[in-house]
């Protein structure tokens, strides 16, 4: 067996399942500039699948494609069966698409525990009414609630930073929280805009295992940005490499790095 | 020694003490020189007789401070209509003060057309829910992500729309609040207290309990709620609102309708207290003051700053104002709030500003 068909941990990769995001001849432009050009790749069930590319190639782009912020002039996204136009975020975070931003964007006065509970808002299902009342159902559906937030603080093992607001914290503590919340929503697409970036060594390790464990245990299907190739070709299934654009090469960890227009894009290349 | 030479000299105001030294210090410096200018003894004047004249007649003080309570509520309701919205999508709204008149003059309005009182009060939330869905649709959706002065500038232009509208419907004469038709209290009750009598005017005592009702059963909606969670969380951040799948324009709604509902019962009392017209408007601006006392983002804030711009407006004019003709009741609130702003822009109560460099 060769390496192309081991991930990390040494195991033969899964049979991954069905695809669960098409994307289909998309482009997205800015006024005159050309952000993505006719890009098409799918991301099956279980999988991680990890963007890379040099800056400005569009991955951040891509991602915003896919979770509704930018809207691509032409092409068409499929997430599980259902394709779809126009899309709202609030209506990709409803199916089931969950996300982290490069620049951490958490809700930064409120406490650990209060952002990972807006991970829930779509899980909530009371009206108005007993909400305001607090009472009954609602605050059962509240306490059923935290316990879910709780397990997840345990799992990214951010007991400590439970109640103080996410603005004071270092930034690689904020990562986390950032990707507690997204896990919150129970997601069965998680993207993650370069969830290590600025990061100690040690950092990343954790990082890497937390995403690891997500897709192990959890079964969530990860798409991540990242820059540090050591971390794409260990965590990830497949890669899709973008370049001003443009989907220059597709295919496992060892493929990809073996990929001539890869090395030329990573590199340069004598004009 | 050239580094010391190119040293640049320390900011010294940028220190909170420096700063505050230097103000008493003019202060000190004026009072002197105005006590000795007249030599009658103004330092006496404005330091030792108000407080004289305070325990000589504690029943004008117990009057004054209700006085000032009451407004002072009033005042925390407006400010809290700025607060909803100022928190949710980080807007000053300047309409908020012709949002109250508007509600008002719809109230009366409809009255006078031949609706029944308690009907007409629905129909006037119905109106502010039309409005507030109207706000969303027109004017903020299409300026999403723009700079917050932009949005600023577009509650401008709701003002304008909104006197306008009120004015070409409901024409522009002064109404009369229904106050009797919804059961408002009238009249006063006297208290023998210190010695003296003091007057409570009921409509106040109604005005002060509605008010502090009203501001519990919104601080606890929003501090405790799903809603009020997505609401804090959208104040905080637009993109990572959307991207956990908040709606931004469903809470802009709800938020923009709640204001409608303060503004409503702010109209209401107000109006029962005098007349409703369009110089209402005015009195929403002393909002301004009591937001920057009690920071723009806090519930708390809004009232305790309110309580504290209504108290000492009214025990100022009363005790103060004599020394310089009276008539600094008008003023005192954005002197108070000048003196804040130098020392806790965020106010009392404000979000910390926290700044990772």
């Amino acid at each position: 067996m060769n390496a192309a068909t081991m991930n990390v941990t040494g195991e033969p990769i899964r049979e991954k399942g069905e695809v669960l995001l098409a994307v289909q001849n998309v482009s997205l432009r800015f006024g005159g500039v050309k952000a993505i050009s006719d890009v098409s790749f799918d991301i099956r069930k279980g999988e991680v699948r990890a963007i890379i590319g040099p800056n400005g190639a569009g991955k951040t782009s891509m991602l915003n494609c896919i979770n509704g912020f930018y809207q691509p002039q032409e092409g068409q996204i499929t997430f599980k069966g259902e394709r779809r136009h126009k899309m709202k975020p609030h209506r990709a975070a409803a199916a089931g698409i969950a996300r982290t931003f490069q620049n951490v964007a958490l809700f930064k006065g409120m406490s650990t525990l209060d952002n990972i509970m807006t991970g829930r808002t779509l899980k909530m299902k009371r009206g108005f009414f007993w909400q305001a009342l607090r009472h009954g159902p609602a605050m059962n559906e509240e306490i059923e609630h935290r316990k879910v937030v709780e397990d997840i603080i345990d799992f990214l093992q951010i007991e400590h930073i439970r109640k103080l607001p996410v603005g004071k914290l270092p930034y690689g503590l904020q990562k986390r929280v950032e990707l507690g919340r997204a896990l919150a929503m129970e997601p069965e697409l998680l993207l993650l805009d370069e969830p290590m970036a600025g990061m100690n060594l040690e950092e990343k390790e954790d990082m890497c295992r937390f995403i690891l464990d997500v897709n192990q245990q959890f079964g969530t299907t990860i798409a991540l940005i990242e820059h540090d190739m050591g971390v794409v070709m260990d965590l990830s299934d497949r890669v899709v490499v973008l370049e001003y654009g443009r989907k220059i090469a597709d295919g496992t960890p060892s493929e990809v790095k073996a990929d001539q227009k890869v090395i030329d894009a990573y590199l340069g290349v004598a004009h | 020694m050239s580094d010391v030479a190119v040293r640049p000299m320390p900011n010294l105001l940028a220190n909170g003490w420096i700063k505050a030294g230097l103000i008493l210090a003019a202060i000190v410096v004026a009072a002197i020189l105005g006590a000795r200018l007249d030599g009658s003894g103004t330092l006496h004047k404005i330091f030792i007789d108000p407080f004289d004249q305070m325990v000589a007649a504690p029943d004008l003080l117990a009057q004054t401070v209700w006085e000032g309570l009451v407004s002072g509520v009033l005042y925390a309701l407006i400010a809290l209509g700025f607060v909803l919205i100022f928190k949710a999508s980080g807007v000053f709204n300047f309409a908020q003060g012709i949002m109250v008149v508007f509600a008002a003059l719809t109230l009366v309005g409809l009255y006078e057309k031949g609706v029944p009182a308690f009907l007409a009060v629905i129909l006037t939330l119905g109106v502010m829910f039309v409005l507030a869905v109207a706000i969303e649709r027109v004017v903020l959706r299409p300026l999403v992500n723009q700079p917050d002065i932009i949005l600023f500038m577009a509650t401008f232009g709701i003002t304008y729309f909104l006197i306008g509208l009120g004015e070409s419907v409901f024409g522009g004469n002064p109404k009369q609040m229904i106050a009797d038709q919804l059961w408002l209290p009238k009249g006063a009750v006297d208290l023998k207290l210190f010695g003296g009598l003091v007057s409570l005017q009921k409509i106040d005592i109604a005005a002060a309990i509605i008010a502090s009702v009203m501001i519990a059963v919104l601080a606890a909606f929003f501090q405790y709620t799903r809603i009020g969670r997505a609401l804090r969380a959208v104040a905080d951040s637009h993109k990572a609102a959307l991207s956990v799948g908040i709606s931004l324009n469903q809470i802009w709604v709800i938020v923009w309708f709640t204001a409608g509902i303060v503004a409503l019962i702010t109209g209401i009392m107000w109006g029962a207290r005098s007349d409703v017209s369009f110089a209402l408007e005015i009195v929403a601006l002393k909002a301004l003051p009591v937001l920057i006392l009690g920071g723009f983002t806090s519930i708390p804030g809004a009232i305790i700053g309110g309580l504290i711009i209504g108290i000492g407006e009214k025990m100022g004019e009363f005790y103060w104002g004599p020394l310089v003709g009276g008539g600094i009741e008008s003023w005192l609130a954005y002197f108070i709030a000048l003196g804040f702003l130098l020392f806790r822009p965020q106010g009392l109560f404000g979000d910390k500003i926290i700044e990772r460099i």
